[in-house]
Order: C-alpha cells, then sequence, then structure tokens
C-alpha cells in the first residue's frame, strides 16, 4: 500500500464488515449495523481513507474511538449516531489536543466499524492496524493499553447528549471500571474516546495492516461462497490458520457473571475427530479450546467457530444445539504474547490460572 | 382420524387425504388467481379420488407459500405505515434502511421515527410522547394508510410501550390493523422491525384468503377442524394466521421436506422439491430440515426467522427453455400455473421444461406430437443443462462427503432421471404431493418464553419448569401427551438484571389429537 493509503468502497466495506465479524473470534459484535450506517454516510457522499502506520508524521495525535457495551444491546438499541464523535470532541476539549488521524481499538466484531463512521463524520483517516487484531472484552486489553497509553483523559457519550469526560484516571483497569459503569447506567452502549496517542507510538505497538487483512478476508469469503469453493479451506489458506476441530454442538451453557456472558460450549466430534470431544470456553469470545480434556488453543491466540457448511462465522451468543462447526485456529501477534501483554491478555487474565499459554506454532499446532 | 392436507404453491394447489399414517390418495390442481377455485377444485377433487364422504374428515391443513409469493412478487401488499419509538437513540438507521428498493416502494417508505422504548433493563429511552404519536396518527390517516407496524426498542424485554402507543393509535385509527413487533421476533431491532411491517403489509391480504380458505373447507360440506401450518411445521388456529401471515413464510419448504422424509421413510437426505417455477434444495436431519443459522432473507429483506436452510433456483416444470446465441437457458423465468394452456404439448406456444422432456420419450403428458418437430440437440444440450442446474444445488446442500440419498419430491420431478451429483435418487410414491403431506403430518406446539430467577433457582430446575409448562401448552393446543417431544430450548441471561434472571423458551410439539 501507498503511503497515500486508499478510499474504502461499498464493496470493500462489504467484506470489512464479513472479515471483522471473523476477528471477533465469537464476539465483538456485529459489525452488520455500522456497515449499514457507514454505508449510509458514504451514500451521502462522505469518504474514508485508510492510510498505512507510516503515513503520517511521529508527532500526529491519534484517536481511538469504539463502541462501549454489550453487543446483545448494539444489535437493538443501536447509535443515534454521532456518540463516538462527541466523544471524541470531549477528548480534544479535555486535552486541548487535535486529532489528526483515527484507529481502532478493536479490529474484531463491531468497532471494526465505530473508527470509519466518525472518519465518514469528521474527514480523519483510519489508520491500517488496531489494538488487539481480534476481539477482547474489556478497555485495558489493547496494544495500546498495555504498553503505556495513557488512559486520561477520556470520555464517553450516550445518544440522549449525556457526555462524561475521565480526567484523571489511575491506570488503564480504572478507565474500564469507570467507563464501564458509566456505560451501564447509559443502556449498556455508548460512544467511547480515549486519551490521544503520538503517531510514534502507535507505530510501534499497533497490530499493523488489520484494517486491510479484515477486508482481505472478507473478500476471500464472499468469492469462495459465489464460486462454490470450501470457505473454511479458503479462509485457513488466507488466514494462515488450521482447523482443529469439527463436530455438532451437543450443549451451550451460559451464564452472567460480573456482567459478561462465560459459557460453555461442547462439540461431540464428525469426521476424522469422530469419536472424540471439544470444549470451548466462553468469555464474549472463545477462549480456551480443549479437545479430549487437552488444551489445543490458548487466548490470546485465535479461536473461530465457523459453520461446518457456509463458513458463516458463528458468535458465542449464537452457539445452539445441533450446530455443525469447524474450530479453527489462529495464531495471535506477537505483541500479545510478550510477558506484559500475557498478564493482562493471557488466560490467567480471564480466570484461567492454571492454564499456561502455549503459543500456536507457525504449523499451527500448540507447541 | 381422516386429515385432509392441501398446499397452495405457486403453480399448484395439491391435496392429499390420510387415515393414520396411511395416503389413502393425493391430486394435484392448478392455483387460480383467486386462490379459492383452486383450493375449491383440490378439496372436490381429493373427496372423489379418496373416495371420502365430506362428513369423515376430522380435520384440514393448509399450508401455503402464498404470503411469502407475495411479497418476492411485491403484489398485493398494503401500503404501511413503519413506526419506531426509540428516539434520540437507533436515529442512525431509519425502518427499511436495508430494504430492496422496488420492496420499499411497494409499501410506500412510510416510516416514522417517534419517543420512546425501553433500555435493556426496562428503563425508558424516553417518555411515549401522545402528542407526537397523536401527530403521526394524522399523517397516516391524512395518506390513506390503514395498516401499521410499530417497533419499540427492546420490546421482547417490555411489551408496554408499544401496547401504549398502540392504544392511541387504535383510538385515532379506529379501522387501521396494527401488528407489534413483539408479537413476532426477538431481539435485534432491525429484523424484527422488518417481520412486523412485512406481516403488516400482508395484512389485508391475509384476511382475504384465510376467510377464502375457510369458505372452502365449509363449501365442501366439511365440519371438522380447519388449520394453517406455520414456519416450523406446527399448525396455527385460521384467526391467528389472519394476524399473523409472516409466520408462514417459511412454511413451504419445511412442508415439503417433512412430507419427503414422511413418504421415503429416509431421515437423513437432501431434498429437491421441484415444482413449476422453482427448485428447493435443502437438507434433512433426522427428519426436520436443518435450521438456517445465520439472518433469513425473504424477498430480499433480513429476517430473525427460525426457518429451513433452503437454496433455490429457477428451474421448474414450466421454466422457459431459450436456446440463444449465448448458449441455451432454462429458467428462471416461467409460465408457472399457465403451462396447462401455454406450454407446446398443451397447444400453446412456449417451449418449456416440460416440452422437453416429452420430447425425449422420458415423460408421457400432453400431445408428444406436439413436440415431435424439436430438434435432437436442442433436447441433448437442454437435459444437460436442467441436470448441471441440478447437480450444483444439490452439491450445495451436501453438509458432508457421506453418500446421502436424494428424495426428489415435487410435480416437477419428471426433469430428474438417473442420479443427480453420483447419489442414489429416491422417488417415493405421491413424490407429486409431497408438500401436502407434510401439511397433512403437521403437529401442535406449545411455547414458554419467560423469565426465570435463577438467584432462586438452578437453571436445571428452570427448564424443568418450562418444558413441563410447555408440555402442558401443546396438551391444552390438542395434542396427544405421548407423542410430545421438547424440539427447541434457548435459554439467555439477561445482563445486569438483578437475581440472575434468565429468558427461557422452551417449544413442545406433539400429534393433534382427534377425538
Amino acid at each position: 500500500m501507498s503511503r497515500e493509503g486508499y478510499i474504502l468502497t461499498e464493496r470493500d466495506l462489504r467484506a470489512l464488515a464479513i472479515g471483522a465479524a471473523l476477528l471477533g473470534t465469537g464476539g465483538g459484535g456485529n459489525p452488520y449495523v455500522g456497515m449499514l450506517r457507514t454505508r449510509t454516510l458514504m451514500r451521502a457522499g462522505a469518504e474514508v481513507r485508510i492510510v498505512p502506520l507510516d503515513a503520517l508524521p511521529d508527532d500526529v495525535a491519534v484517536g481511538v474511538v469504539g463502541g462501549i457495551g454489550a453487543p446483545v444491546v448494539g444489535v437493538e438499541k443501536f447509535e443515534e449516531g454521532a456518540e463516538c464523535l462527541r466523544a471524541l470532541r470531549a477528548v480534544e476539549a479535555a486535552s486541548r489536543v487535535t486529532f489528526g488521524a483515527l484507529i481502532s481499538g478493536e479490529i474484531g466484531g463491531a468497532n471494526s466499524m465505530e473508527p470509519v463512521i466518525t472518519s465518514a463524520q469528521s474527514g480523519l483517516p483510519v489508520l491500517d492496524g488496531d489494538g488487539m487484531g481480534r476481539a477482547f472484552p474489556e478497555v485495558q486489553m489493547s496494544t495500546f493499553m498495555i504498553y503505556g497509553a495513557r488512559p486520561a483523559p477520556s470520555a464517553v457519550a450516550d445518544e440522549k447528549g449525556n457526555v462524561v469526560v475521565y480526567q484523571q484516571v489511575l491506570d488503564m483497569y480504572w478507565l474500564e471500571t469507570l467507563a464501564r459503569g458509566t456505560t451501564v447506567q447509559m443502556g449498556a452502549a455508548a460512544g467511547f474516546a480515549i486519551a490521544p496517542m503520538r503517531m510514534d507510538f502507535v507505530r510501534r505497538t499497533a497490530v499493523p495492516g488489520t484494517v486491510t487483512q479484515a477486508i482481505a478476508l472478507g473478500h476471500t469469503i464472499l468469492e469462495a461462497r459465489a464460486r462454490r469453493r470450501d470457505v473454511i479451506a479458503e479462509v485457513c489458506r488466507a488466514a494462515n490458520a488450521r482447523v482443529f476441530f469439527t463436530g455438532k454442538i451437543v450443549d451451550v451453557r451460559r451464564e452472567l457473571i460480573g456482567g459478561f456472558a462465560r459459557g460453555k460450549a461442547v462439540i461431540a466430534g464428525a469426521d476424522a475427530w469422530a469419536g472424540a470431544q471439544a470444549e470451548i470456553a466462553i468469555q464474549n469470545e472463545n477462549l480456551v479450546l480443549w479437545i479430549d480434556g487437552e488444551p489445543a488453543v490458548i487466548v490470546p491466540d485465535l479461536i473461530m467457530n465457523l459453520e461446518r457448511d457456509t463458513g458463516e462465522p458463528i458468535t458465542t451468543e449464537m452457539l445452539r444445539y445441533g450446530q455443525r462447526v469447524a474450530v479453527i485456529g489462529l495464531p495471535a501477534h506477537d505483541l500479545l504474547k510478550t510477558h506484559a501483554a500475557l498478564k493482562v491478555v493471557g488466560p490467567a487474565a480471564f480466570g484461567y490460572p492454571d492454564l499456561v499459554y502455549r503459543p500456536l506454532t507457525a504449523e499451527g499446532a500448540a507447541a | 382420524m381422516i386429515r385432509i392436507g392441501i398446499d397452495v404453491g405457486g403453480t399448484n394447489t395439491d391435496a392429499v387425504a390420510m387415515d393414520g399414517s396411511r395416503v389413502l390418495a393425493g391430486v394435484k390442481r392448478a392455483t387460480t388467481e383467486d386462490v379459492m377455485s383452486g383450493v375449491v377444485a383440490a378439496l372436490a377433487g381429493i373427496l372423489e379420488a379418496a373416495r371420502l364422504a365430506p362428513e369423515a374428515v376430522d380435520v384440514v391443513m393448509i399450508g401455503t407459500t402464498h404470503f411469502t409469493n407475495a411479497v418476492v412478487q411485491r403484489r398485493d401488499l398494503a401500503r404501511t405505515a413503519a413506526v419506531r419509538l426509540g428516539l434520540p437513540a437507533t436515529a442512525s438507521l431509519p425502518p427499511m434502511v436495508d430494504w430492496p428498493e422496488d420492496l420499499r416502494d411497494a409499501i410506500g417508505n412510510h416510516a416514522y421515527l417517534a419517543h420512546g422504548g425501553n433500555e435493556f433493563d426496562g428503563r425508558v429511552i424516553a417518555p411515549l410522547d401522545e402528542a407526537e404519536l397523536v401527530g403521526i396518527a394524522a399523517d397516516i390517516r391524512a395518506k390513506g394508510i390503514d395498516t401499521i407496524a410499530i417497533t419499540a426498542v427492546f420490546s421482547p424485554v417490555s411489551a408496554d410501550c408499544e401496547q401504549r402507543a398502540a392504544a392511541i393509535f387504535a383510538r385515532e385509527l379506529p379501522d387501521a390493523h396494527i401488528t407489534l413487533s413483539s408479537e413476532i421476533g426477538r431481539i435485534g431491532l432491525l429484523e424484527r422491525e422488518n417481520a412486523a411491517i412485512m406481516n403488516a403489509c400482508l395484512r389485508d391480504l391475509s384476511a382475504k384468503v384465510v376467510d377464502a380458505f375457510g369458505r372452502a373447507v365449509i363449501g365442501a360440506g366439511i365440519r371438522g377442524r380447519f388449520f394453517l401450518t406455520q414456519n416450523d411445521g406446527t399448525l396455527m388456529e385460521a384467526e391467528f394466521a389472519k394476524r399473523f401471515p409472516v409466520l408462514t413464510f417459511a412454511s413451504g419448504p419445511t412442508n415439503s421436506m417433512r412430507g419427503a422424509a414422511f413418504l421415503s421413510g429416509v431421515a437423513d437426505a437432501i431434498v429437491v422439491d421441484i415444482g413449476g417455477t422453482t427448485t428447493d434444495v435443502g437438507s434433512l436431519h433426522k427428519g426436520f430440515p436443518r435450521q438456517a443459522t445465520i439472518a433469513v432473507e425473504v424477498g430480499g429483506v433480513r429476517t430473525n426467522f427460525r426457518m429451513p436452510d433452503v437454496f433455490s433456483i429457477g428451474l421448474g416444470g414450466g421454466s422457459r427453455v431459450v436456446d440463444g446465441p449465448g448458449g441455451i437457458t432454462v429458467g428462471p423465468t416461467s409460465v408457472g400455473y399457465r403451462i396447462v394452456n401455454e406450454a407446446l404439448i398443451f397447444g400453446g406456444t412456449t417451449l418449456t421444461a416440460t416440452d422437453i422432456e416429452v420430447a425425449a420419450g422420458r415423460t408421457v403428458l400432453g400431445d408428444p406430437s406436439r413436440v415431435a418437430h424439436l430438434d435432437a440437440g436442442l433436447l441433448t444440450r437442454a437435459q444437460a443443462k436442467i441436470n448441471a442446474m441440478l447437480e450444483d444445488c444439490v452439491e450445495r446442500s451436501r453438509l458432508s462427503p457421506d453418500p446421502l440419498p436424494v428424495i426428489v419430491v415435487g410435480g416437477g420431478s419428471i426433469l430428474v432421471d438417473g442420479p443427480i451429483a453420483g447419489l442414489q435418487v429416491v422417488l417415493p410414491e405421491h413424490y407429486a404431493v409431497a408438500n401436502a403431506v407434510g401439511a397433512a403430518i403437521a403437529q401442535v406446539s406449545g411455547e414458554v418464553d419467560r423469565v426465570y430467577a435463577l438467584a432462586e433457582m438452578t437453571r436445571d430446575a428452570a427448564l424443568a419448569d418450562a418444558k413441563a409448562k410447555a408440555t402442558a401448552s401443546a396438551i391444552a393446543a390438542g395434542a396427544r401427551p405421548e407423542t410430545i417431544e421438547i424440539v427447541d430450548v434457548e435459554d439467555v441471561p439477561l445482563a445486569y438484571l438483578p437475581g440472575n434472571a434468565t429468558r427461557v423458551r422452551v417449544k413442545a410439539v406433539g400429534e393433534l389429537h382427534v377425538a
């Protein structure tokens, strides 16, 4: 990609929504509503430019915008429209910094779309990268926060016109706690903008190229479907992923602990895995895959459930008894595997202190 | 028990009579523009073919694709007002935003956003504004619209806002039909709203059509009960069907697949249903259609109904065959029910897929001399094209490399000759009327949808309680207790509510008991 980047087309937008849903690893919310909102803005004449991480000078201020709240609320009480923009403007006012670019904190799921929407409204370019390379449930679980981005001033804005600015916040965990609490009071869906980051910091800490990666994955899926090819095989080839299990969902248990949907899906094996049984731990996203009791893929590596015949990504809330699925695994970016990162996004951070993270190797097997 | 099952398709109206699990007879009549005379003819035909006195019939079940076809073909749809309650939330996307333009135009694109709706926990987003709704009602009246779909944010959690708005509209517009989204769908505002709007625009048509069905049954001298079949293959009363025509949307494929399983005795298979205009292909798992896991589109509109995962192509007995410079095409246009006048073998002037089969000597129908002149090369190419189309959609519906059988049903089954994609083909007895058989064997359901506080009981105890209540409700609706099965269980925790509240939906189905 040249330094000028490229203008997002409606065709790319559709692919982005599909690829982002896949990278959501079962969570992150559905990008469909965000895709429609962007399309509406684009059809009214707005333009969105995606630029590479090396396009802008070091001192440009970069803003992270995204939705915060429960994904199920996002498909029911969707946005008034300018929540993220109001939060962004509030952070600018509080920090006396003018933003020069936007970046997604989370490419997986609905938050792939919010920077694109805010870009269409503000004219700011969107950087090709994000803070996760996937989806995670909490604010501190981004490479930006892990590697030292300032947590304040940040802001949340609701659809009614309320904007709450966090002027001083001790650390990223407090930002998560405070923003989450306000969001629940706002109806469990709000626009969120985080304190400005310098471009040179973002260049070092962002998972690079993920907007383009999501678009490419989306085109791979659309094309495989159109040509009636094996979608799962094509996705694995395009993403350097591997099928770890195929079978039928035989039980899905869910409960809500501390506002997060935790649960477990049990899969009875089929094909090469006939007779075997797999379990997937869920906390909004897919976290751990066990096959016959042995951990096979562990967070932060990516675990994705795809419908076996269509290759459609299945979100954790759509998991149902009887679905036939293929479970694919994909190594996370190296920025998520350092000692500092694993403290925040490793298995212990999700309540599995006894699990030792073993990264997927390039061949795809747990080493 | 004597049952008559009727399937009203776009081309044919089929009927079967069954005594218990035995098919006594099946007949096929043309669907008529007025729908009713086709049903009258099919009823008269089946009573005669099965040598039944009308008084002997215990129950009539009608499955129809009429409402789906009305949406797909954008005809007989009422101009509809879509009212959403949720402002200031949801202002970024108006109702019908992702609809095909021609369908939106067909019902007038009358969308209204107003204040109201609830948060996930039941708090109000904004109070309902009576003056605002009265103003909208005045606009609706001025436009002469008489059917309204009301959708409020989070109405599946609290229907109060929709109900209060409905009361205001009913007072302002006493003759209007009102559809509430909370009566139809689940969480997912755009999809539920879409379903409510489609239901609303079909209300005029459904009143007419369901009444016509009732008159046809009574006119035939039948005194037994009369039901329509819904999406999941279970029955609904006529009055209910009039109010909720949208619940019949998937009943066509469901009936044909359940009928195919029943007639063939094969529970795991791919079902190919070839009609006059289209071929539907789906897969059968333990006797039930495999459900789509993604949002299903009807006429280009996204819904969140549970529906069979069916792939349709424009191939049927009435498909037009055109040998053009770009190669031969079969379908997607069809002469439909006019085949009896327009196909060559019936003295018409249109070359159809059926003419090809008759000319090739694969079936005897009409007057074969009228197609004797067709070029042998044309016949070979047309048949190769038909085979390729069938192979393509069967391959698409295969779930695994396992050599599952293909059950072929429907009036257009004459298009199939030998294995499809190397898979064994089963052509069951009464294949031409499998849809009607599926309607005749439709079951009775009971559903529970309520919130349990899991702080007070375990999940297992809550599920057991819901299953018992669903079973009791199925028995109350007329199911035989020993046949009842729990077919659907769904428990969704409601975030951030005190007491670990969980919404549980359970559906029980059983066979209809007729005394």
